[in-house]
């Protein structure tokens, strides 16, 4: 495992025709068991990243749905040694990326040596630190580096060009560009202003480029299409689940040709 | 020192989203609230609007009990009955020169939320105040006088409804709202610039303090003490005594109904580092890093963080914390009112009460000043149930 297997999936998904799938789902949620159920069917059905969610009490840059499913996991004793635990477990059978995300606090009282290293054994391939902007990132980002996993930085449609490029120079795997000033949650329509923010990270970043908050259909991507090469599905995850009671189908309409 | 820390705790851990507005607010402090301009319009408002300076009283019946003298800082007597409006009026003046239209604030039991809502009346701002549903129950008559001020207030569902929360819609709301609002964060906690801002609007409370005792003793008190929630009035009288080390300084906290296993808001005493709310500083967490909930007799005491500074004059050792719990805070309120004729908040009333604890201790000689960050008719309705509890 390196520093580049997240960039090496979504490359491979690009080259199937395709947007590279990266689901996110709480851990824990709905139940412990049934969690890596829908972890191992997401992966069957084509996810190529999939992101994990650390239930945090607090979690300031989560919109409704999540965090309701992030407070149900924690009363259900979720942690972040259980989800190693499992994973460790687990990880040899799933063959999409892994990616931790979450917020700073509960990574911090873990010891963030202990989880680099730990997180690198089991094979974790990326982490998501929702409340840690670049300034705040500098030694964690090389303590992960170090280990093999790559701290993806997240931008929006108010970072400036400059800041873009600070994040350019330290960023690997990819950058997740967060698609509304919002928090997460479904959105019928995306932000008129989305495609030149795009078309300008595009231009800033060779890494690649996964949009995620607010999506819940590849038709929201008609305008945005060239410009963005994954796609990150959490509030409409958990409410399908919620309504189906699992992911079957899920994945379907991002599979499809027409969606890359 | 790293750029918006104190020692090892403060910083800005705040999603990107945010960190636009917060440089911009930086900025803003920089270039706005240093001008001449702002600081005479500022002082204007203090003076003639808030009712500043406030008096510092010598309580002389409780000094004679206490065999020290005890001298009071009278925030009780500012505008809206408490040291908030220190920082909203400061605040709010500075989303305008910023080209702001709207505050939006969080508050707990109501009173950053009525001092939000009172500068924003004042200067012609829209004002949004978020608060746990739980307190909007609890605080009625507060959710009452906001909108009588023109605010809107909006009960918050999520988590376990209270202050923590309210803080949480808060920042999200200025997250998709940055162009237009300003966040009125209530106390010196948050990410940078907060904590350092809100210190800003608040030493007023300690540099009137000093000149007053000086003027009318000549010397400085040997010990300065307030109460300690997210610590804005303990940060606003302790920061003109940090360089005068012959002056003891004394946070006092929430320790609840003061048994082992009990919530209570004694973060500095029994909390850990961690980071919440955009800093890294004390919390109550459990070993996994989540949130717990904080409990005190005093609703604005009540918040399982604490600003960073605190924890960093703790860890220099330049300020005491100690805590202190309900019954004792309640035995202080009672015992100010019938000796001195002032009805204290109940978060005041808990630093009065350590200090009550220090009779016959001290030498004579001894002068301590107490914070007296605000008034306490907002907590009657407390104290019945209290007092009726035994």
């Amino acid at each position: 495992m390196t520093i580049n297997t997240l960039t090496e999936k979504i490359h491979k998904a690009l080259s199937l025709g395709r947007k590279a799938l990266m689901p996110y789902l709480p851990a824990g949620y709905p139940d412990k068991d049934a969690f890596w159920r829908h972890i191992a069917d997401l992966d069957h059905s084509g996810a190529d990243i999939i992101e994990i969610g650390v239930p945090f009490s607090d979690p300031v840059a989560d919109g409704t749905i999540v965090e309701q499913a992030a407070l149900r996991c924690l009363e259900q004793g979720v942690n972040l040694q259980w989800i190693l635990d499992e994973l460790a477990m687990r990880r040899s059978s799933i063959r999409a990326g892994i990616v931790l995300m979450g917020y700073m606090n509960p990574f911090l009282q873990f010891g963030l040596e202990r989880l680099a290293a730990t997180a690198s054994r089991i094979g974790v391939n990326g982490l998501i630190i929702a409340d840690l902007p670049l300034e705040e990132a500098l030694d964690i980002r090389k303590l992960f580096r170090e280990c093999g996993i790559a701290l993806i930085s997240l931008v929006g449609l108010n970072t400036s060009a400059e800041r873009l490029r600070l994040y350019a120079r330290r960023s690997e795997g990819f950058v997740y560009f967060v698609s509304v000033m919002g928090v997460t949650g479904e959105r019928d329509a995306l932000p008129m202003e989305l495609q030149n923010a795009l078309r300008k990270a595009r231009e800033i970043f060779s890494i690649p480029l996964a949009l995620g908050f607010g999506l819940h259909s590849p038709a929201q991507l008609t305008k945005i299409n060239d410009a963005v090469d994954g796609v990150v599905m959490g509030s409409s995850l958990i409410r399908h689940i919620q309504e189906s009671g699992g992911i079957d189908g899920f994945l379907t309409p991002w599979t499809s040709k027409q969606a890359g | 020192m790293r750029k918006g820390y104190f020692g090892d705790f403060g910083g800005r851990f705040a999603p990107e989203l945010l960190m636009p507005p917060l440089l911009e607010l930086e900025e803003a402090m920089d270039r706005i609230m240093t001008s001449a301009a702002f600081q005479e319009e500022f002082t204007n408002l203090l003076r003639h609007y808030v009712g500043r300076p406030t008096a510092l009283y010598r309580c002389d019946n409780l000094s004679k009990e206490l065999d020290f003298g005890l001298w009071l800082k009278r925030e009780d007597l500012a505008h809206t009955g408490a040291h908030k409006i220190n920082n909203t009026v400061g605040q709010a003046l500075l989303a305008k020169h910023m080209g702001k239209t709207r505050l939006v604030a969080e508050t707990g039991a109501g009173q950053h939320g009525v001092a939000t809502a009172t500068a924003a009346a004042l200067l012609g701002l829209e004002c949004i105040v978020y608060m746990g549903a739980t307190d909007v129950v609890r605080q009625a008559h507060n959710v009452q006088r906001m909108e009588l001020l023109g605010a809107q207030v909006r009960p918050v569902q999520s988590g376990s409804q209270t202050l923590k929360d309210a803080i949480n819609a808060a920042m999200r709301h200025w997250i998709a709202k940055q162009a237009d609002t300003h966040y009125c964060l209530g106390s010196a906690v948050g990410p940078h610039p907060f904590p350092l801002l809100v210190r800003e609007l608040q030493s007023i409370i300690g540099r009137e303090a000093l000149e007053q005792f000086q003027s009318r003793t000549g010397k400085l008190p040997e010990q300065v003490v307030a109460c300690v929630g997210g610590g804005s009035n303990a940060i606003g009288m302790f920061h003109a005594f940090v360089t005068h080390r012959q002056t003891a300084l004394v946070g006092v906290e929430a320790a609840g109904e003061g048994s082992v296993d009990c919530f209570h808001s004694a973060t500095l005493n029994k909390g850990t580092p961690g980071v919440l709310h955009g800093c890294k500083t004390k919390l109550l967490q459990t070993a996994d890093g989540q949130i717990m909930p904080s409990h005190s007799l005093a609703p604005g005491l009540d918040y399982p963080g604490v600003g960073p500074e605190h924890a960093h004059l703790q860890a220099q050792g330049r300020a005491k914390y100690v805590s202190v719990t309900d019954s004792q805070a309640l035995k202080a309120f009672l015992r100010l009112a019938k000796t001195e004729g002032i009805l204290a908040a109940l978060e005041s009333s808990h630093a009065l009460a350590h200090v009550l604890s220090l009779a016959q201790t001290l030498p004579v000689s001894t002068d301590v000043v107490v914070c007296l960050s605000g008034r306490g008719d907002k907590d009657l309705g407390i104290v019945r149930e209290a007092l009726r509890k035994g």
